[in-house]
Protein backbone atom coordinates (compact mmCIF):
# COMPACT_ATOMS: atom_id res chain seq x y z
CA UNK A 1 0.00 0.00 0.00
CA UNK A 2 1.51 3.37 -0.82
CA UNK A 3 1.94 5.98 1.69
CA UNK A 4 -0.18 9.08 1.69
CA UNK A 5 0.35 12.10 -0.74
CA UNK A 6 0.54 15.17 1.34
CA UNK A 7 -0.77 17.03 -1.76
CA UNK A 8 -4.10 15.23 -0.90
CA UNK A 9 -3.89 16.59 2.35
CA UNK A 10 -6.44 19.06 3.62
CA UNK A 11 -5.30 21.22 6.51
CA UNK A 12 -2.60 20.71 9.06
CA UNK A 13 -1.84 17.43 9.30
CA UNK A 14 0.61 15.30 12.04
CA UNK A 15 2.55 12.03 10.56
CA UNK A 16 2.24 8.57 11.63
CA UNK A 17 3.74 5.88 10.26
CA UNK A 18 1.34 2.73 10.70
CA UNK A 19 2.55 -0.80 10.86
CA UNK A 20 0.26 -3.92 9.63
CA UNK A 21 -0.71 -7.38 10.61
CA UNK A 22 2.32 -8.74 8.56
CA UNK A 23 4.79 -6.64 9.38
CA UNK A 24 4.13 -3.93 6.13
CA UNK A 25 4.13 -0.21 7.33
CA UNK A 26 2.16 3.13 5.60
CA UNK A 27 2.75 6.95 6.41
CA UNK A 28 0.10 8.52 7.13
CA UNK A 29 -1.46 12.27 7.23
CA UNK A 30 -3.80 13.26 9.71
CA UNK A 31 -5.78 16.32 10.61
CA UNK A 32 -8.38 16.62 13.42
CA UNK A 33 -11.14 17.49 10.57
CA UNK A 34 -14.49 15.22 10.53
CA UNK A 35 -16.81 14.67 8.11
CA UNK A 36 -20.65 14.20 9.22
CA UNK A 37 -22.09 10.90 8.37
CA UNK A 38 -24.91 11.77 5.92
CA UNK A 39 -27.87 11.04 7.55
CA UNK A 40 -29.94 7.65 6.02
CA UNK A 41 -27.31 6.03 4.06
CA UNK A 42 -25.33 3.32 4.10
CA UNK A 43 -21.56 2.40 3.20
CA UNK A 44 -21.46 -0.80 1.85
CA UNK A 45 -18.51 -2.39 0.63
CA UNK A 46 -17.31 -5.94 0.01
CA UNK A 47 -13.77 -7.64 0.09
CA UNK A 48 -12.27 -10.91 -0.99
CA UNK A 49 -10.99 -13.06 1.64
CA UNK A 50 -7.57 -11.84 2.07
CA UNK A 51 -9.25 -8.12 3.09
CA UNK A 52 -8.79 -6.79 -0.28
CA UNK A 53 -12.21 -4.54 -1.47
CA UNK A 54 -13.42 -5.93 -4.74
CA UNK A 55 -16.97 -3.71 -4.70
CA UNK A 56 -18.35 -0.66 -2.99
CA UNK A 57 -20.81 2.03 -3.49
CA UNK A 58 -21.32 5.29 -4.12
CA UNK A 59 -21.43 6.57 -0.19
CA UNK A 60 -17.70 4.78 0.55
CA UNK A 61 -16.65 6.45 -2.43
CA UNK A 62 -17.94 10.26 -1.06
CA UNK A 63 -17.43 9.54 2.45
CA UNK A 64 -13.78 7.80 1.91
CA UNK A 65 -12.41 10.40 -0.23
CA UNK A 66 -11.24 7.84 -2.57
CA UNK A 67 -12.45 7.15 -6.65
CA UNK A 68 -14.00 3.88 -6.82
CA UNK A 69 -11.20 2.81 -9.29
CA UNK A 70 -8.01 3.75 -6.40
CA UNK A 71 -10.35 1.29 -3.73
CA UNK A 72 -10.84 -1.30 -5.96
CA UNK A 73 -8.11 -3.85 -4.97
CA UNK A 74 -6.72 -1.98 -2.30
CA UNK A 75 -6.68 -3.53 1.22
CA UNK A 76 -9.52 -2.42 3.64
CA UNK A 77 -6.68 -1.11 6.10
CA UNK A 78 -6.45 1.94 3.18
CA UNK A 79 -9.11 3.38 5.84
CA UNK A 80 -7.09 2.52 9.06
CA UNK A 81 -7.01 5.44 11.19
CA UNK A 82 -4.06 5.79 13.35
CA UNK A 83 -6.30 6.29 16.52
CA UNK A 84 -7.92 2.94 16.18
CA UNK A 85 -6.20 0.09 17.96
CA UNK A 86 -4.75 -2.48 16.59
CA UNK A 87 -6.77 -5.37 18.96
CA UNK A 88 -9.91 -3.58 17.33
CA UNK A 89 -9.28 -4.98 14.13
CA UNK A 90 -7.51 -8.25 15.23
CA UNK A 91 -10.75 -9.09 16.87
CA UNK A 92 -12.71 -8.49 13.84
CA UNK A 93 -10.74 -10.48 11.73
CA UNK A 94 -10.52 -13.51 14.06
CA UNK A 95 -14.77 -12.96 14.93
CA UNK A 96 -15.40 -12.97 10.39
CA UNK A 97 -12.85 -15.44 9.82
CA UNK A 98 -14.34 -18.52 12.06
CA UNK A 99 -17.54 -17.06 10.29
CA UNK A 100 -19.56 -14.92 12.80
CA UNK A 101 -20.67 -11.24 12.35
CA UNK A 102 -18.85 -8.54 14.12
CA UNK A 103 -19.73 -5.34 14.95
CA UNK A 104 -18.46 -2.03 16.68
CA UNK A 105 -17.53 2.05 16.08
CA UNK A 106 -15.10 2.33 14.08
CA UNK A 107 -12.65 5.87 13.30
CA UNK A 108 -11.81 5.59 9.34
CA UNK A 109 -8.98 7.58 7.64
CA UNK A 110 -9.94 9.47 4.68
CA UNK A 111 -8.17 10.38 1.56
CA UNK A 112 -7.41 14.48 2.61
CA UNK A 113 -6.34 13.31 6.61
CA UNK A 114 -9.67 14.18 7.73
CA UNK A 115 -11.90 10.93 9.45
CA UNK A 116 -15.50 10.15 9.75
CA UNK A 117 -17.13 7.86 12.57
CA UNK A 118 -19.43 4.81 11.41
CA UNK A 119 -21.01 2.00 13.32
CA UNK A 120 -19.97 -1.08 11.20
CA UNK A 121 -20.94 -4.79 11.08
CA UNK A 122 -19.24 -7.20 8.76
CA UNK A 123 -20.34 -10.53 8.08
CA UNK A 124 -18.90 -13.71 5.61
CA UNK A 125 -20.48 -14.10 2.85
CA UNK A 126 -21.12 -17.84 2.98
CA UNK A 127 -21.97 -19.47 -0.36
CA UNK A 128 -22.26 -23.34 0.09
CA UNK A 129 -20.61 -23.72 3.10
CA UNK A 130 -17.85 -22.10 2.40
CA UNK A 131 -16.70 -18.21 3.17
CA UNK A 132 -16.23 -16.66 -0.02
CA UNK A 133 -15.52 -12.79 1.04
CA UNK A 134 -16.69 -10.24 3.81
CA UNK A 135 -19.51 -7.55 3.38
CA UNK A 136 -18.82 -4.26 5.22
CA UNK A 137 -21.68 -2.09 6.19
CA UNK A 138 -21.33 1.29 7.97
CA UNK A 139 -24.58 3.18 9.17
CA UNK A 140 -24.24 6.25 11.45
CA UNK A 141 -23.41 6.09 14.82
CA UNK A 142 -25.21 8.55 17.64
CA UNK A 143 -22.56 11.13 18.97
CA UNK A 144 -22.79 9.48 22.81
CA UNK A 145 -21.50 6.19 21.14
CA UNK A 146 -18.75 7.46 19.54
CA UNK A 147 -17.72 9.54 22.52
CA UNK A 148 -17.90 6.28 24.45
CA UNK A 149 -15.49 4.73 21.71
CA UNK A 150 -13.36 7.12 21.89
CA UNK A 151 -12.62 7.14 25.01
CA UNK A 152 -12.01 3.43 25.54
CA UNK A 153 -9.93 3.32 22.23
CA UNK A 154 -7.90 5.72 23.65
CA UNK A 155 -7.57 3.68 27.09
CA UNK A 156 -6.80 0.66 24.82
CA UNK A 157 -3.72 2.42 23.08
CA UNK A 158 -2.53 3.17 26.59
CA UNK A 159 -2.34 7.15 25.58
CA UNK B 1 -51.65 -29.07 -8.95
CA UNK B 2 -52.36 -25.89 -7.98
CA UNK B 3 -49.32 -22.99 -6.92
CA UNK B 4 -50.18 -21.32 -4.37
CA UNK B 5 -49.07 -17.05 -4.77
CA UNK B 6 -48.94 -14.31 -2.10
CA UNK B 7 -47.99 -10.94 -1.83
CA UNK B 8 -45.85 -8.77 0.73
CA UNK B 9 -48.93 -7.24 2.55
CA UNK B 10 -46.45 -4.20 1.86
CA UNK B 11 -48.68 -3.03 -1.13
CA UNK B 12 -51.27 -0.08 -1.07
CA UNK B 13 -54.86 -0.72 -0.85
CA UNK B 14 -55.45 0.10 -3.80
CA UNK B 15 -53.67 -2.01 -5.82
CA UNK B 16 -55.53 -5.57 -4.42
CA UNK B 17 -57.56 -5.70 -7.69
CA UNK B 18 -54.49 -5.72 -9.76
CA UNK B 19 -52.67 -8.03 -7.87
CA UNK B 20 -56.12 -10.60 -8.64
CA UNK B 21 -55.68 -9.41 -12.38
CA UNK B 22 -52.33 -10.27 -12.63
CA UNK B 23 -52.95 -13.74 -10.99
CA UNK B 24 -55.76 -14.37 -13.77
CA UNK B 25 -53.08 -12.99 -16.28
CA UNK B 26 -50.78 -15.60 -14.73
CA UNK B 27 -52.90 -18.35 -14.57
CA UNK B 28 -54.23 -18.42 -18.75
CA UNK B 29 -50.20 -17.49 -19.39
CA UNK B 30 -48.97 -20.86 -17.39
CA UNK B 31 -51.92 -23.03 -17.94
CA UNK B 32 -52.28 -24.10 -14.25
CA UNK B 33 -54.50 -23.02 -11.71
CA UNK B 34 -52.87 -20.49 -9.96
CA UNK B 35 -54.72 -20.01 -5.98
CA UNK B 36 -53.78 -16.05 -4.55
CA UNK B 37 -53.75 -15.63 -1.19
CA UNK B 38 -53.61 -11.93 0.02
CA UNK B 39 -52.94 -11.81 3.72
CA UNK B 40 -53.47 -9.21 5.90
CA UNK B 41 -50.67 -9.15 8.30
CA UNK B 42 -46.88 -9.87 7.92
CA UNK B 43 -47.69 -12.23 10.61
CA UNK B 44 -50.24 -14.29 9.05
CA UNK B 45 -48.17 -14.42 6.09
CA UNK B 46 -45.01 -15.59 7.36
CA UNK B 47 -47.50 -18.62 9.38
CA UNK B 48 -48.50 -19.54 6.28
CA UNK B 49 -44.31 -19.49 4.79
CA UNK B 50 -44.00 -21.58 7.85
CA UNK B 51 -46.76 -24.07 7.16
CA UNK B 52 -45.58 -24.69 3.35
CA UNK B 53 -48.46 -22.87 1.90
CA UNK B 54 -46.41 -20.58 -0.49
CA UNK B 55 -44.99 -21.74 -3.93
CA UNK B 56 -44.75 -18.17 -5.48
CA UNK B 57 -44.22 -15.17 -4.01
CA UNK B 58 -43.67 -11.79 -4.12
CA UNK B 59 -41.76 -10.84 -1.18
CA UNK B 60 -40.00 -7.83 0.94
CA UNK B 61 -36.20 -8.39 1.16
CA UNK B 62 -36.81 -9.36 4.90
CA UNK B 63 -39.03 -12.38 3.92
CA UNK B 64 -36.68 -13.24 1.15
CA UNK B 65 -34.01 -13.15 3.18
CA UNK B 66 -35.64 -16.37 4.96
CA UNK B 67 -37.20 -17.78 2.23
CA UNK B 68 -33.87 -18.14 0.06
CA UNK B 69 -31.31 -18.83 2.69
CA UNK B 70 -34.12 -21.20 5.16
CA UNK B 71 -36.50 -22.38 2.85
CA UNK B 72 -34.80 -22.83 -0.98
CA UNK B 73 -36.52 -20.56 -2.58
CA UNK B 74 -35.25 -19.11 -5.37
CA UNK B 75 -35.23 -15.20 -6.78
CA UNK B 76 -36.25 -14.66 -10.43
CA UNK B 77 -37.47 -11.03 -11.16
CA UNK B 78 -37.81 -8.11 -9.90
CA UNK B 79 -39.69 -4.76 -10.93
CA UNK B 80 -37.60 -1.80 -12.81
CA UNK B 81 -37.12 1.15 -11.16
CA UNK B 82 -35.74 2.13 -7.53
CA UNK B 83 -34.74 0.28 -4.78
CA UNK B 84 -37.43 0.25 -1.31
CA UNK B 85 -36.43 3.26 0.90
CA UNK B 86 -37.97 4.07 3.92
CA UNK B 87 -38.88 7.25 5.97
CA UNK B 88 -39.35 8.16 9.14
CA UNK B 89 -42.10 11.36 9.52
CA UNK B 90 -43.68 13.19 12.13
CA UNK B 91 -46.13 16.35 12.20
CA UNK B 92 -45.71 19.54 10.41
CA UNK B 93 -46.45 21.23 14.29
CA UNK B 94 -43.50 19.18 15.81
CA UNK B 95 -40.47 20.85 17.25
CA UNK B 96 -38.53 18.12 15.65
CA UNK B 97 -36.52 19.44 12.49
CA UNK B 98 -34.23 16.17 12.45
CA UNK B 99 -34.03 12.86 14.19
CA UNK B 100 -31.23 14.12 17.00
CA UNK B 101 -33.77 16.13 18.41
CA UNK B 102 -35.79 13.65 18.79
CA UNK B 103 -35.55 12.66 22.73
CA UNK B 104 -36.36 9.63 25.01
CA UNK B 105 -39.41 8.98 25.52
CA UNK B 106 -40.52 9.32 21.61
CA UNK B 107 -43.73 7.58 20.91
CA UNK B 108 -42.96 5.68 17.13
CA UNK B 109 -46.15 4.17 15.07
CA UNK B 110 -45.65 1.84 13.11
CA UNK B 111 -47.01 -1.04 11.49
CA UNK B 112 -45.59 -4.88 11.34
CA UNK B 113 -44.03 -4.39 8.63
CA UNK B 114 -40.31 -6.31 9.42
CA UNK B 115 -38.71 -4.07 6.58
CA UNK B 116 -39.86 -1.08 7.11
CA UNK B 117 -39.25 -1.40 11.24
CA UNK B 118 -35.99 -2.26 10.86
CA UNK B 119 -34.38 0.05 8.39
CA UNK B 120 -36.88 2.75 10.77
CA UNK B 121 -34.86 1.88 13.66
CA UNK B 122 -31.66 2.49 12.14
CA UNK B 123 -32.51 5.56 11.04
CA UNK B 124 -33.58 6.60 14.72
CA UNK B 125 -29.86 5.27 16.07
CA UNK B 126 -28.03 8.61 15.82
CA UNK B 127 -30.78 9.92 18.33
CA UNK B 128 -29.53 6.85 20.70
CA UNK B 129 -32.92 6.16 20.44
CA UNK B 130 -33.89 2.40 20.59
CA UNK B 131 -36.56 0.01 21.89
CA UNK B 132 -35.86 0.57 25.68
CA UNK B 133 -36.41 4.10 25.32
CA UNK B 134 -39.02 4.66 22.91
CA UNK B 135 -42.49 3.63 23.13
CA UNK B 136 -43.88 1.58 20.12
CA UNK B 137 -47.91 2.00 18.91
CA UNK B 138 -48.42 -1.07 16.00
CA UNK B 139 -50.64 -0.17 13.86
CA UNK B 140 -52.31 -2.48 11.27
CA UNK B 141 -51.81 0.02 8.10
CA UNK B 142 -50.07 2.46 6.96
CA UNK B 143 -52.78 5.03 6.94
CA UNK B 144 -53.19 4.03 10.34
CA UNK B 145 -49.28 5.27 11.28
CA UNK B 146 -50.43 8.61 9.42
CA UNK B 147 -53.36 8.85 11.42
CA UNK B 148 -52.03 8.21 15.02
CA UNK B 149 -49.64 11.09 14.08
CA UNK B 150 -52.44 13.80 12.70
CA UNK B 151 -53.87 13.10 16.58
CA UNK B 152 -51.51 13.86 18.49
CA UNK B 153 -51.17 10.22 19.65
CA UNK B 154 -47.24 9.34 18.44
CA UNK B 155 -44.64 11.74 17.87
CA UNK B 156 -42.98 10.05 14.98
CA UNK B 157 -43.81 7.43 12.19
CA UNK B 158 -42.19 4.63 10.16
CA UNK B 159 -43.18 4.05 6.44
CA UNK B 160 -42.07 3.25 3.30
CA UNK B 161 -41.51 6.14 0.92
CA UNK B 162 -43.74 5.37 -1.54
CA UNK B 163 -46.85 4.73 1.22
CA UNK B 164 -46.19 8.40 2.11
CA UNK B 165 -45.96 9.41 -1.26
CA UNK B 166 -49.09 7.40 -2.17
CA UNK B 167 -51.21 9.57 0.98
CA UNK B 168 -53.57 12.23 -0.25
CA UNK B 169 -52.42 15.72 -0.21
CA UNK B 170 -55.20 16.47 2.76
CA UNK B 171 -53.11 13.66 5.20
CA UNK B 172 -49.51 14.58 3.62
CA UNK B 173 -49.97 18.30 4.36
CA UNK B 174 -49.75 18.04 8.19
CA UNK B 175 -46.94 15.54 7.59
CA UNK B 176 -43.47 16.15 6.75
CA UNK B 177 -39.81 13.47 6.38
CA UNK B 178 -37.28 13.62 9.19
CA UNK B 179 -35.41 11.43 7.54
CA UNK B 180 -35.42 9.37 4.02
CA UNK B 181 -33.15 6.46 4.11
CA UNK B 182 -31.04 6.35 1.03
CA UNK B 183 -29.61 2.65 1.29
CA UNK B 184 -30.05 1.77 -2.65
CA UNK B 185 -29.76 -1.98 -1.46
CA UNK B 186 -32.98 -3.77 -0.67
CA UNK B 187 -35.95 -4.28 -2.69
CA UNK B 188 -38.85 -7.12 -3.52
CA UNK B 189 -38.18 -9.61 -5.76
CA UNK B 190 -40.54 -12.48 -7.13
CA UNK B 191 -39.23 -15.86 -5.69
CA UNK B 192 -40.22 -19.87 -6.70
CA UNK B 193 -40.39 -22.47 -4.18
CA UNK B 194 -38.83 -25.85 -4.06
CA UNK B 195 -42.40 -27.26 -4.72
CA UNK B 196 -42.42 -25.78 -8.43
CA UNK B 197 -39.02 -25.59 -8.96
CA UNK B 198 -39.63 -27.69 -12.04
CA UNK B 199 -41.63 -25.22 -13.70
CA UNK B 200 -39.04 -21.75 -12.56
CA UNK B 201 -37.25 -21.29 -16.45
CA UNK B 202 -41.21 -21.11 -17.81
CA UNK B 203 -42.46 -18.57 -14.88
CA UNK B 204 -39.55 -16.53 -15.02
CA UNK B 205 -39.62 -16.41 -19.29
CA UNK B 206 -42.96 -15.24 -18.83
CA UNK B 207 -42.87 -12.64 -16.22
CA UNK B 208 -39.55 -11.36 -18.12
CA UNK B 209 -41.59 -10.92 -21.23
CA UNK B 210 -44.27 -9.76 -19.84
CA UNK B 211 -44.05 -5.70 -20.71
CA UNK B 212 -43.82 -6.99 -24.31
CA UNK B 213 -47.85 -7.71 -24.69
CA UNK B 214 -50.43 -4.33 -24.50
CA UNK B 215 -51.71 -6.86 -21.92
CA UNK B 216 -48.87 -7.82 -19.68
CA UNK B 217 -47.74 -3.74 -19.68
CA UNK B 218 -51.13 -2.63 -18.63
CA UNK B 219 -51.06 -5.12 -15.89
CA UNK B 220 -47.52 -4.10 -14.45
CA UNK B 221 -48.14 -0.30 -14.60
CA UNK B 222 -50.87 -1.05 -12.70
CA UNK B 223 -49.01 -2.17 -10.43
CA UNK B 224 -45.95 0.58 -10.86
CA UNK B 225 -43.28 -1.53 -12.84
CA UNK B 226 -42.59 -0.81 -16.32
CA UNK B 227 -41.08 -4.49 -16.63
CA UNK B 228 -39.60 -6.63 -14.47
CA UNK B 229 -35.90 -7.47 -15.13
CA UNK B 230 -33.92 -10.72 -13.96
CA UNK B 231 -32.24 -10.88 -10.88
CA UNK B 232 -28.87 -12.94 -10.33
CA UNK B 233 -29.11 -15.53 -7.49
CA UNK B 234 -25.71 -13.63 -5.81
CA UNK B 235 -27.42 -10.28 -6.45
CA UNK B 236 -30.08 -11.77 -3.81
CA UNK B 237 -27.55 -13.30 -1.48
CA UNK B 238 -25.58 -10.34 -1.73
CA UNK B 239 -28.46 -8.14 -0.73
CA UNK B 240 -29.57 -10.73 2.22
CA UNK B 241 -25.76 -10.33 3.24
CA UNK B 242 -26.45 -6.83 3.74
CA UNK B 243 -30.04 -7.60 5.45
CA UNK B 244 -28.25 -9.88 7.65
CA UNK B 245 -26.31 -6.49 9.07
CA UNK B 246 -29.15 -4.41 9.51
CA UNK B 247 -30.37 -6.49 12.58
CA UNK B 248 -27.18 -5.69 14.54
Amino acid sequence: MKDMDLADIVGEAVEHVLTYTGGNTRRVYVTPIETPYPHGKLIVSRTDTQGIITQCNQSFVDMSGYSEAELIGQPHCLLRHPDMPAAAFRDLWETVQAGRQWNGYVKNLRKDGGHYWVYATVVPNVRDGKIVGFTSVRREPSREKVAAAEAQYQEMRGS
Amino acid sequence: MTINFTVSPSFPNERISDWYIFNTWLQRALSVPIHLELYNSFGAQRAAIAEGKVDLIYANPFDASLLVREKGFRAIARPEGPPDEMVVITGTDSPAREIRDLQPGTRLACSDDPCVNTVGRILLEPANLDDSNTVEHRRETYIQVARELLRGEADIGFLPVEAFEGFSPLVRRDLRALVTSELHVIRHVFLVGPAVAERTDELTALLLSMHESDKGRGILEALGARRLLPVQHEDVEFMIDIISTLDQ
